[in-house]
């Protein structure tokens, strides 16, 4: 069926995909590349030149990155562990046999369409607010003195917001899966007298893998580089207790107008992810194969 | 589903079920109700539920302050122009790798997967000089295509698994008929194709809406869609929670509406098709 002629169209209609994909790539990483080896300083441009592995050495040493990066370590897996744990129980129970589920899923889905910017400021002023927020009341209620969370807990603060944003995620595509698994096949396992553990070890975690593979994977790609929600909310700060290296690597391009510096981090930035990628993008290639 | 189930059992689940979905829907709930009260209400404390006022004055004032449905408007036009363009170009190469596949349209697929992988701050410091220099800071257009390109690993994969559940024998069979090539695609293909599209714009619409990355960087007060000018509620000295309410309830509402009506096609569409 595939003539001379349909293969130069099939070839046709794929290039500018590819082309396209492939300029986006390639041009601004090549630049990043250029400049983190430039001293180049938005606000001082006389000092141009090259740089050598200055930026690197300035961007690796500072204290402010091994925080940063020790925080995007907690904070990705955190919301991982959340997510993925909470998600598991959610999908459970919304597998079950319950009153009103179409509008039970529609409520817990919700969340995942907020934009990331109203999330994080209706958490910040409505919630966590220490004197008028909802939490302060609950804790006053409860006879507890308010915390104020995002100074006092920033990262923990950030993490609540964002696991709140990707629980839905999980959820749906956990619960998702859980609907292809065969009734039969429970039945069956559990008149030969499979306990409800046994059940969900054996039978249930098996069948979820493949969703479970797909969620960790679509939330590092996020997670890696969660931004706005710092942004408006603690700022990164206190000091850089809640400073991921996305938001670092924007504290020194657009605040400190440093471009060689900030192209130095943009660079550690993709060659972190790349380490990830690389087993995370075998992993789902290995579950593709369909 | 013929499972008997003691009726016990069913409402105790109920009700834990309902407990959880209502606590995770009531950050959304109470920004709506906030969005309703006065500023005056909107600071109990002890928090009132319910406005003990109700009053529609936030939103007037959202919008009289700040042009709210400039920024409204900067929304829809940059992720409903980001979709088309997004589609115009990705349409043809997911049909020409269902369709036509090679041996390497799995190399090419995983490796449009991979870009996704790429930090966006990677990227941050050159577009900025570039949207700099090419005076595209702050505009629809500049915001536009960087939506598109930040999307198309995900347009392209979408349709791909869409379209490679298109039946080909069906092909055969019109051909057999005589049927020429642009019949056939706009007779046979394009309507089995057209459920596939739709979802990948509908998908493709909610991720460019929520986008708040490059919005945030690339845009001030011109070009900010909503995204960018909530961020603006940020600063100390608006801190006025029935207003930020307010814009907040009308800048989530479109897509929590599109959200419901697409959860299986977001299944379908974030997981690259793995999970259906």
């Amino acid at each position: 069926m595939a003539t001379q002629n349909t293969r130069k169209l099939a070839r046709a209609m794929l290039t500018p995909s590819v082309v396209i994909l492939f300029v986006w790539m390639i041009v601004p990483l090549v630049l990043t590349l250029w400049y983190s080896f430039q001293s180049y300083n938005l606000l001082n441009p006389v000092n141009n030149g090259w740089a050598g592995f200055s930026n690197y050495y300035y961007f690796l040493t500072d204290p402010s990155f091994t925080e940063a990066f020790v925080n995007t370590l907690v904070l990705t897996i955190s919301v991982l562990a959340i997510t993925v744990i909470g998600g598991i129980f959610l999908a459970l129970l919304l597998d079950q046999h319950i009153v009103g589920q179409g509008i039970v899923r529609i409520l817990v889905i919700s969340p995942f369409f907020i934009m990331p910017t109203v999330a994080a400021l209706v958490w910040k002023n409505m919630l966590m607010d220490p004197n008028y927020g909802i939490f302060a009341w609950l804790a006053t209620r409860l006879g507890f003195a308010p915390i104020a969370w995002l100074q006092d807990y920033p990262l923990f603060s950030i993490i609540l917001i964002v696991a709140w944003q990707w629980l839905p995620f999980a959820t749906l595509i956990i619960f998702t899966a859980l609907q292809s698994l065969d009734e039969e096949r429970k039945e069956a396992a559990s008149m030969d007298g499979a306990g409800a553990i046994n059940l969900f070890f054996y039978i249930v975690l098996p069948h979820l893998a493949r969703a479970i593979t797909v969620v960790i994977l679509i939330e590092t790609i996020f997670l890696l580089g969660v931004f706005a929600e710092i942004l408006v909310t603690t700022g990164g700060g206190p000091g850089f207790a809640s400073t991921n290296i996305a938001y670092l690597v924007y504290h020194q391009a657009l605040l400190d107008y440093d471009v060689g510096g900030a192209s130095a981090g943009g660079v550690v930035a993709v060659i972190l992810a790349n380490i990830v990628a690389f087993f995370l993008v075998r992993i789902v290639g290995k579950n593709l194969d369909a | 589903m013929a499972r008997a189930v003691s009726p016990r059992r069913k409402w105790s689940f109920t009700v834990l079920a309902w407990i959880v979905a209502l606590l995770l829907f009531f950050p959304i709930l109470w920004t709506i109700l906030t969005s309703f009260k006065t500023e005056g209400d909107a600071i109990l404390f002890p928090p009132a539920f319910l406005p003990p006022h109700w009053t529609l004055e936030n939103f007037v004032e959202v919008q009289d302050r700040s042009n709210y449905f400039k920024h409204f408007f900067n929304s829809v036009v940059i992720s409903i122009g980001s979709t088309l363009l997004g589609l115009v170009i990705t349409v043809p190469a997911a049909w020409s790798m269902a369709f036509s596949p090679t041996k390497r349209t799995k190399d090419i697929l995983m490796w449009m997967l991979s870009t996704k992988m790429m930090p966006a701050v990677g990227v941050l410091v050159p577009i900025y000089l570039i949207f700099k220099s090419l005076n595209l800071l702050d505009s629809l257009f500049g915001l536009t295509i960087i939506l598109m390109l930040i999307n198309l690993p995900i347009m392209v994969w979408m349709l791909y698994t869409y379209f490679r559940e298109i039946p080909v024998d069906i092909l055969e069979a019109s051909r057999m008929d005589g049927a020429v090539l642009w019949k056939e695609i706009v007779y046979v293909l394009l309507p089995m194709a057209i459920p596939g599209i739709a979802s990948t714009m509908l998908l493709n619409i909610i991720l460019a809406w929520n986008e708040a990355f490059w919005t945030l960087n690339l845009t001030a007060a011109n070009a900010a869609p909503l995204t960018a000018f909530i961020a603006s509620y940020s600063s100390p000295e608006g801190l006025f929670w029935a207003k930020l309410s307010a814009a907040s309830t009308l800048a989530i509402a479109p897509i929590l509406v599109i959200g419901w009506f697409s959860q299986k096609q977001l299944v379908r569409g974030m997981t690259f098709g793995a999970v259906k």
